[in-house]
């Protein structure tokens, strides 16, 4: 995969290019801020954007804003952005277009590459995959809501996991369930809040999504 | 209520209130005129009242007896009086006149005779001022206001003598009505002319006279210049005081959180790691386990750091600012929460984060004890102060006095001369305002 990577700590980036090195992707741009990381988006459009939220000049959001407005211009570029602190505000920005190909993870998580890689790949295809610390802190909030109260405890586990953008296959091996539980737990779910069940994993899990960004 | 109407009189004189106080009446007007009159009359009534509470206070102060006896209660009725007074100043002349800045001075111990009664009341010089104003409304404040009651009576008996001025004239053996000497049917007339004359100017002088009467209580109740100032010291001594016991209080506790959390976690990596290096030559699979165990702590120790920081300074508040910060709050908020927001520009970063930690731990607050199933929280800027209210429809029943989180608040805000107002009812619902004076460095001009 051509991958196009903004981060402005030296140690981080020069690590994650090796990691993606090592893994056969080729990194078309490593850029340390946000001008530069528009400008590598647009020219040459890469397979997948690996972002950090916070880049010079101004040290807040410019990773989002810059990728916010590159996706206006190429709506289908599929970014990975990456936080020190996951926001789920930012989550709702970066799910408003649509929520195809988008992924926002916390940084610790690159120290578990073969996931990280995952990631990569699943936001690369166009899924979604997203930290289970912002749907953990959306969740809360919809607890008291009728529908997603009446959720069991492992049904709530498993949309976790469904939000995330895992296949049926990778939450059974997540939780050690069978894939058929998983099944019949996510058809529970669905059920319970009310989605028509329809075909293909990445519009399950935009609904999911849909419902908690409310 | 009363505590912010407390606080709020101690903060500095704001320019951009200025322009509330109304202005002299302008032109005539035969319904202000009622009203003035009528407002001239109720003030000729509190004068009346001022001279059956001096009368007291001095009966207080020169009964026998040992000990101050009934002074401070007497003072408390005048007190009481003033407040009104203020109350209408306010009200019918928009004449803001400071309040007492606080509860009358303590009765010293085995004071006695009519020296320390008087030693007590010039103690204190609101209570002083208070003291003379009493002694003196009976006479110019009630002059003052009787004037347009004066000339409806001139003018009504003006108006009398043009009818019956001749024959009373003759009976009383001359009669004058003000200059004109009334000695035939002529001088009668004229005598009823400007007795006629006088109504209007009743009724145009009436306004301006409730009006020069506000400002003149003003003069004699509001503290002077350096009173105000040494007030206002004062609750800038005691407020940075507390914001700097506040700050520390904060330090220690994050030096503490890093000694505990994540620098023990880091230590504990480091010997994982030397334990697995020493096991690397021996028992691979042992490594394994004990690698993994160090990438935990490092995830933990990264979490403990993240907690930490949003302790310290929201991410999102540096990024986004306030009216994001706040929406962001409503959005983990367990409690449904909507949020309305007109905010022009960006306060300063040390007001944005008050106002955003005092919005979290109201939400918090309303989250652990309201029972609430919504809240909403509206957030606005207007001349000058930034203006907060979070309201919920739990069972209420919140105290200030009580509760050390709002006191916290009330802290918080008091640093930026800020304040804060809880309404709580049992059975709810809670509103809680706050006000922060503050200055947006770039507003917007144009509407959007």
């Amino acid at each position: 995969m051509r991958i196009a990577l903004a981060e402005d700590h030296f140690l981080l980036r020069d690590g994650l290019v090796r990691l993606l090195g090592a893994h056969g992707h080729e990194v078309v741009a490593a850029v340390d801020g946000g001008t530069e990381l528009l400008d590598a988006l647009v020219g040459k459009r890469p397979d997948v954007a690996v972002v950090d939220v916070r880049l010079p000049p101004t040290f807040t959001d410019e990773g989002l804003r810059a990728v916010l407005t590159a996706r206006e211009q190429l709506p289908d570029l599929p970014v990975l952005l990456l936080s020190q602190y996951v926001e789920p505000l930012y989550a709702r920005e970066l799910l408003a277009g649509g929520g195809r190909g988008v992924g926002y993870l916390l940084k610790d998580r690159v120290t578990n590459g073969a996931q990280f890689l995952d990631s990569i790949r699943r936001v690369a295809e166009g899924g979604t995959v997203m930290d289970p610390e912002v749907v953990a802190g959306l969740l809360v909030r919809k607890e008291r809501d009728e529908a997603v109260g009446s959720l069991s405890a492992r049904e709530r586990e498993v949309l976790q996991w469904v939000a995330q953008g895992r296949s049926n296959a990778g939450i059974a091996q997540g939780l050690f369930i069978s894939e058929k539980a998983v099944a019949k737990h996510i058809g529970n779910i669905f059920t319970k809040l009310g989605l028509l069940p329809t075909d293909g994993d990445n519009r399950r899990v935009l609904a999911v999504l849909a419902y908690l960004g409310q | 209520m009363d505590r912010a109407t407390r606080l709020g009189g101690n903060r500095p004189a704001d320019e951009s209130k200025e322009p509330k106080e109304l202005k002299e009446p302008k032109g005539f007007s035969v319904m202000a005129g009622w009203v003035g009159l009528r407002r001239s009359l109720a003030l000729c009534w509190t004068a009346t009242a001022a001279f059956g509470r001096s009368l007291s206070v001095c009966g207080a102060i020169s009964l026998m007896g040992p000990g101050l006896g009934l002074v401070p209660r007497a003072m408390e009725g005048i007190r009481d009086l003033a407040a009104h007074r203020r109350e209408l100043a306010l009200r019918w002349s928009g004449v803001e006149i400071p309040g007492p800045p606080g509860p009358l001075p303590p009765v010293p111990e085995g004071a006695s005779g009519v020296v320390a009664r008087y030693r007590w009341i010039m103690s204190d010089p609101q209570t002083r001022r208070e003291y003379v104003w009493v002694l003196v409304d009976p006479l110019a404040g009630a002059l003052l206001a009787c004037l347009p009651l004066a000339l409806v009576l001139s003018g009504a008996w003006g108006i009398f003598l043009a009818f019956f001025g001749v024959p009373l004239s003759a009976e009383w053996d001359g009669l004058w009505y003000q200059f004109i000497p009334i000695e035939g049917r002529a001088t009668a007339v004229l005598a009823g002319v400007l007795g006629a004359l006088q109504l209007p100017l009743a009724l145009w002088a009436a306004p301006r006279v409730v009006r020069r009467h506000a400002l003149y209580t003003r003069a004699m109740l509001a503290p002077s210049e350096s009173e105000l100032m040494a007030g206002r010291i004062r609750h800038l001594a005691a407020t940075r005081s507390d914001a700097v016991d506040t700050q520390m209080a904060e330090i220690r506790r994050i030096e503490r959180d890093l000694h505990d959390g994540a620098q023990a976690r880091l230590v504990a990596m480091g010997m994982t790691l030397d334990a697995a290096e020493n096991l690397l030559e021996t028992d691979p699979e042992a490594v394994r386990a004990l690698l993994v165990e160090a990438r935990e702590s490092s995830s933990k120790a990264l979490a403990e750091l993240r907690d930490l920081v949003r302790g310290i300074h929201p991410p999102v508040l540096a990024d986004r600012g306030l009216a994001d910060a706040v929406r962001s709050l409503a959005l983990t908020c367990p409690v449904r929460t909507e949020v309305e927001i007109d905010l022009p520009g960006r306060p300063e970063m040390p007001v944005e984060s008050a106002a955003y930690f005092a919005i979290s731990e109201v939400l918090t607050n309303v989250a652990k004890h309201s029972g609430a199933d919504r809240a909403w929280i509206d957030l606005r800027y207007d001349h000058g102060t930034l203006r907060i209210t979070v309201t919920d429809d739990g069972h209420g029943g919140a105290d200030v006095s009580r509760g050390t989180g709002l006191r916290g608040i009330e802290r918080r805000l008091a640093t930026f001369d800020g304040v804060l107002a809880v309404n709580s009812p049992v059975n709810g619902p809670t509103l809680v305002t706050m006000e922060l004076p503050c200055v947006l460095p770039s507003p917007k001009t144009t509407s959007s």
